[in-house]
């Protein structure tokens, strides 16, 4: 698929909680033919403080009104920045970039497991399972109730069960200990979410010889390939984040 | 029609836009963003005889207008190069040149050989100024024997046009420059890196696994000018300008300095059409003040008027 690098318009900031926002975005050309577990490499203007491009995962995707959107969590001065915008501002955007996770077998169990800003490539991916014939399951993980954030649009995709670090909401705990691991039976799983988490699934995942796929977040330049800047050690040697991954089977890392 | 051609000894150039080595891939990265063809010439990553996987992780940080890197030369190594690289970008229609590395003399030596037999690639860019590797690198280019060394080691190696890219990271850049000349280089290209540093705070350790990298972008480009500047006036083969260039305009301040040429470095990352940008405004410019051709304006700053 080609790649890009295009204006696009703000038709929509969503402020979700104090963390995280929701951009919305429209094009004047058709948009891509987006695969779940793509990124943008989104342009920061207005400070030297923000030089380089900020990575941000296609959190979902219509179409049918050439729009697509962007869960962004506020990390810094550039992601703060983006969270100021207005409609009718314009983002410079490089994408779509990446790999994608891939496709499970027919009748194949899934499960999909998000933790914090994990939650953003895997609504798509969600979305994109169900409308091709697949029911996953949805495991999500957040440190309390108050920031639990896209629960409901998880619920349209399938069952979802929930973990909270404090116990506000959910079964307390990580997504590791939810008892839907012991009680279900899965053949793959797909995972987003802090380092920490993502390691966690992958060690379970091995443990119970199951397919995991995992969407990695490193530091990166340019995106394309060319810096290599966002390396990740795996089996082959290191590969880069932005062209190779960021989707990665658990089994080409060095976990 | 304005003339933006220029030439190292009989090698022509159709433009002065190059893109820097470890910034543009092979170019191929680019494909989707423009036509590689159209730049004067591409740079390719800096390569090794053997394979090199690089630093650690983390490798780059971003800092106030640019950014730190710690790449540390990761390259399949030459026999991948000639094998499954040069096979599928000799076709652009552009000056394919190689910047080669090594830890010892020897090495440059044997690379500078391996690359010499490969017709499309007329030219090699000797890079003694890497920041971010342990041996060789930036250690022969910031010591005036070493330097003369290396260079007259591949000069003798090599029949293609030898460009010398040159370290900041030294008291007088003018030295060096003058030792590549007399060695027989045919081009200098300056600036690589300025070694710099990060600490991340929250932390409480450095930003990069090697602690210490090389900064580009628009914050070491009053720096890399003045460099340039000083050398172009004190050598007689053409200097290619680099540090921090994101606009044509920053691209015609080097050439008004003395620089024959520019490479496109850091840009890249950021815009990957910013090579193309950067060409087409430098014959914006020269058709705008009516000039014919750019050899009338590079180091027009020195000209007495």
């Amino acid at each position: 698929m080609s790649k890009r690098i295009e204006d696009l318009k703000v038709i929509g900031n969503k402020r979700l909680n104090d963390d995280f926002f929701i951009i919305e975005l429209t094009g004047e050309q058709k948009l891509p033919d987006f695969k779940p577990g793509q990124f943008a490499q989104v342009r920061v203007d207005g400070s030297p403080d923000t030089f380089l491009r900020r990575p941000i995962s296609i959190h979902e995707v219509d179409l049918g009104r050439n729009t697509f959107k962007l869960l962004i969590q506020i990390a810094g001065k550039g992601t703060e920045t983006l969270s100021g915008l207005k409609n009718g501002d314009m983002l410079n955007l490089v994408y779509p970039l990446g790999n994608s996770f891939s496709l499970p077998a027919e009748n194949e169990k899934v499960l999909i497991v998000g933790g914090g800003c994990g939650v953003a490539p895997l609504l798509f991916l969600g979305k994109y399972l169900k409308s091709n014939g697949h029911t996953p399951d949805i495991l999500l993980g957040f440190r309390n109730m108050e920031r639990i954030i896209e629960y409901e649009q998880y619920l349209k995709i399938g069952k979802v069960f929930l973990t909270t670090e404090d116990g506000s909401m959910g079964e307390k705990g990580y997504v590791t200990d939810h008892s839907v691991l012991t009680n279900s039976t899965y053949e793959r799983v797909y995972c987003c979410g802090p380092d920490s988490m993502m390691r966690a699934v992958a060690v379970w995942c091995k443990k119970n010889n199951i397919n995991c796929e995992v969407s990695l977040e490193n530091l990166m330049a340019c995106g394309i390939g060319a810096c290599l800047c966002c390396i990740v050690d795996t089996v082959k040697g290191n590969l880069c984040t932005c062209i190779d991954g960021p989707v990665f089977n658990t089994t080409e890392l060095k976990w | 029609m304005v003339n933006l051609g220029f030439s190292i000894g009989d090698l022509q150039f159709k433009n002065p836009v190059l893109t820097a080595s470890g910034t543009f891939g092979y170019g191929q990265e680019f494909d989707d963003f423009l036509d590689v063809s159209r730049l004067g010439g591409i740079v390719v990553k800096g390569t090794t005889l053997e394979p090199r996987e690089g630093n650690l992780y983390p490798r780059m940080a971003e800092t106030p207008s640019g950014m730190l890197n710690a790449v540390g030369l990761q390259n399949k190594g030459v026999d991948y190069f000639e094998n499954s690289i040069y096979t599928r970008i000799k076709s652009y229609n552009t000056n394919i040149i190689v910047n080669i590395n090594g830890s010892y003399i020897d090495d440059y030596v044997n690379l500078a050989s391996r690359i010499n037999k490969l017709d499309k690639i007329p030219a090699i860019e000797l890079n003694i100024s890497c920041p971010n590797v342990k041996k060789g690198g930036m250690a022969f280019g910031t010591n005036p024997r070493s330097a003369r060394e290396v260079i007259k080691a591949v000069r003798a190696a090599s029949t293609k046009k030898l460009i010398v890219k040159l370290s900041p990271n030294v008291t007088n850049i003018v030295d060096f420059a003058r030792i590549a000349e007399e060695e027989g280089a045919d081009s200098i290209s300056l600036i690589n890196t300025l070694l710099g540093m990060s600490v991340n705070v929250q932390k409480m350790k450095p930003a990069l696994s090697t602690i210490t990298g090389g900064l580009s972008g628009p914050a070491i480009k009053p720096i890399a000018l003045r460099m340039v500047w000083q050398v172009a006036n004190a050598v007689k083969i053409p200097v290619i300008g680099m540090g921090g260039i994101m606009t044509a305009s920053d691209a015609l301040e080097f050439i008004l300095a003395g620089a024959s040429a520019v490479q496109i470095g850091t840009a890249s990352f950021i815009d990957p059409q910013a090579s193309i940008k950067i060409l087409e405004g430098i014959e914006k410019f020269l058709n705008q003040k009516g000039f014919s051709d750019i050899r009338e304006i590079v180091g027009f700053i020195n000209h007495k008027s």
